[in-house]
């Protein structure tokens, strides 16, 4: 399987990463080299073998109810480009 | 109407009761000031990584088992990727393929009266996910407010199947899943600060073909709403077929202003959530001892409530299912029988379920709000069941307590000399002195004419200010007028 460039130009704008023509053929390279890798793997008989979710065959950790972090809005701001009463301002998005 | 069969499935958001959030440990209390509880894991920062609350578990494998479900022994987290300013990381942590809870159903009650019928709705999943932040549109010249307060807010999304057949059976359905997450400590239930809110997928069909096309409804937070959304909608999409318009596949929005729903986004610009396993997180695993602990701490759920109302209490099945219709309800009928005894369990179903509910209807208020205890409703009870005071007297006695004239029902029928007249010489006195009084009627009926004696039944209760036994009046007036 392999990706056409209308199907990059897709990916990107779900993403709403913006690519020019040169970047979205390089990267149709090689998201392309990558499904290579996967068709080379498919090529492994995986009869009888359950599918794993993790590369790593251990159960999620879990953590007891209680809160321990506190208010630190005025650390978390100050690094936002643009804030007003307390929220964070973003380019009008309604939908 | 008839030639069109509704079709209704529901999804339900159930803000789950924890302290803190699903993944992260800031605080999920509400109306906190903006930002105030959103640490680095909500803002998606660098380098962070979720941690599952375990209380979030314990809230579903709860729900899981109190509708009958299988939880999964091994459920798998995702990433719902999509793109706005209130989901920081650019995905929703949620449960795609392998949810924690599998299957279920849930049995309403439907209507009421001769009408009332059951009716058992299946679910078919219930998975848990975070909430999105929110967006605040005006006021910011032009730009969007973002508050992830309520981002990372543990949820369980509740999947039905589309069993629904009416706007009634989707509100029973709400109603019953609202007062089952409350019964069972999963989720406060309330809906003007979003912990329930429901999306309701609805088409229509000729009874028997397959499913019409869908839209879906989103984001309805209270029962009426969801009813006049469905109701408009499923007009809507009558006529746009019986105009010869195919039905789109579509999200609409429900404007409670008008009674309208508008479309919000079509199929073609339907989101493409990418879903995957989300590799910060393992599966979740969920032993039998666990379950089995849950299981041990589960309270007595509404349908063996019902179920013991019925063997126990000799109550109808339709008087049990509302009882245990809200955990409320239940607990104040189980107090008013424990008083009045189990042998008036009838009567006291009929003052809570008929007068109590009227008065509380009437003054817009609910049953935590009542003046009169279940204990003072029980005491009433008792002195109608030993003949102290008539059913009509009841009603006033009722009243006073509700108004607060007394503490109990003895002191207001003492203080008012409201007790009930069974002394049958002092009956027959009032009978006699009505019999002189009304010979005309007396006439009547020995001329056949029954509607006479109740005239002389009302004349006797009259001069008696409702306080005779009305059976004793009615024996005693028999035998006067026969000898």
């Amino acid at each position: 399987m392999s990706l056409s460039l209308e199907q990059v130009q897709r990916i990107a704008h779900l993403a709403r990463i913006e690519i020019s023509e040169t970047e979205a053929t390089t990267t149709q390279g090689h998201l392309n080299g990558i499904f290579q890798l996967i068709e080379q793997m498919q090529a492994v008989d995986t009869r009888g073998i359950e599918p794993m979710a993790h590369a790593q065959d251990v159960a999620q950790r879990l953590r007891a109810d209680a809160v321990t972090e506190g208010d630190r809005r005025a650390a978390f701001q100050a690094v936002a480009p643009e804030t007003e009463a307390g929220l964070y301002l973003v380019p009008k998005v309604i939908e | 109407m008839n030639q069109w069969e509704v079709v209704i499935g529901i999804e339900t958001h159930a803000q789950l009761a924890t302290v803190s959030k699903i993944f992260s440990g800031a605080a999920t209390a509400f109306g906190g000031a903006p930002n105030t509880q959103a640490c680095a894991v909500d803002l998606a920062l660098p380098g962070v990584l979720p941690v599952l609350n375990r209380k979030a578990v314990d809230c579903a494998i709860r729900f899981g088992l109190s509708i009958g479900a299988e939880v999964a022994q091994k459920s798998v987290f995702a990433r719902k990727n999509y793109f706005y300013p209130d989901l920081p990381k650019g995905y929703q942590i949620s449960q795609f393929e392998l949810p924690v809870v599998q299957g279920g159903a849930i049995t309403v009650q439907v209507g009421s009266g001769d009408k009332a019928y059951e009716k058992t709705i299946r679910l078919t999943r219930a998975h848990l996910e975070e909430d999105a932040g929110k967006s605040l549109h005006e006021d910011f010249h032009g730009k969007s407010g973002i508050d992830l307060n309520r981002a990372g807010t543990p949820l369980l999304e509740i999947v039905s199947e589309p069993d629904m057949r009416s706007s009634d059976e989707a509100v029973a359905y709400a109603r019953a899943l609202h007062a089952l997450v409350q019964w069972i400590g999963i989720c406060d239930g309330n809906m003007q600060e979003g912990s329930f809110r429901c999306d309701a997928n609805v088409s229509v069909r000729r009874p028997g073909a397959p499913f019409g096309t869908r839209r879906e409804i989103k984001n309805l937070n209270s029962f009426r709403f969801l009813k006049e959304a469905i109701d408009f909608e499923v007009q809507w999409q009558i006529n746009e077929i019986e105009e010869g318009r195919a039905i789109q596949q579509a999200t609409v929005l429900f404007d409670p202003d008008s009674g309208e729903t508008r479309m919000m986004r079509s199929k073609e610009d339907a989101h493409d959530y990418r879903y995957f396993p989300d590799p910060d997180l393992l599966p979740l695993v969920i032993s039998d001892d666990w379950i089995a602990r849950v299981r041990g701490e589960l309270p007595e759920l509404p349908g063996q409530m019902r179920q013991r109302f019925i063997d126990d209490l000799g109550l109808s099945a339709y008087d049990a299912a509302i009882l245990t219709a809200s955990q409320e309800m239940a607990n104040y009928f189980e107090s008013t029988v424990a008083v009045a005894g189990k042998a008036n369990a009838k009567p006291c179903a009929n003052w809570v379920m008929v007068d109590l509910a009227a008065r509380l209807n009437k003054e817009g208020k609910v049953l935590a709000e009542s003046p009169v205890a279940a204990a003072q409703l029980a005491g009433l009870i008792q002195r109608i069941a030993d003949n102290t005071i008539s059913n009509n007297i009841a009603k006033k006695v009722f009243e006073a307590l509700w108004n607060g004239e007394g503490a109990s029902a003895d002191e207001i029928i003492e203080k008012q000399g409201l007790k009930q007249i069974t002394d049958s010489g002092a009956i027959e006195a009032l009978v006699d002195e009505v019999l002189a009084a009304n010979a005309a009627n007396v006439a009547e009926f020995r001329a056949g004419k029954e509607k006479a004696f109740n005239a002389l039944v009302g004349q006797v209760m009259k001069v008696a200010k409702g306080k005779a036994n009305p059976q004793q009046v009615n024996d005693l007036l028999r035998k006067k007028l026969a000898g």
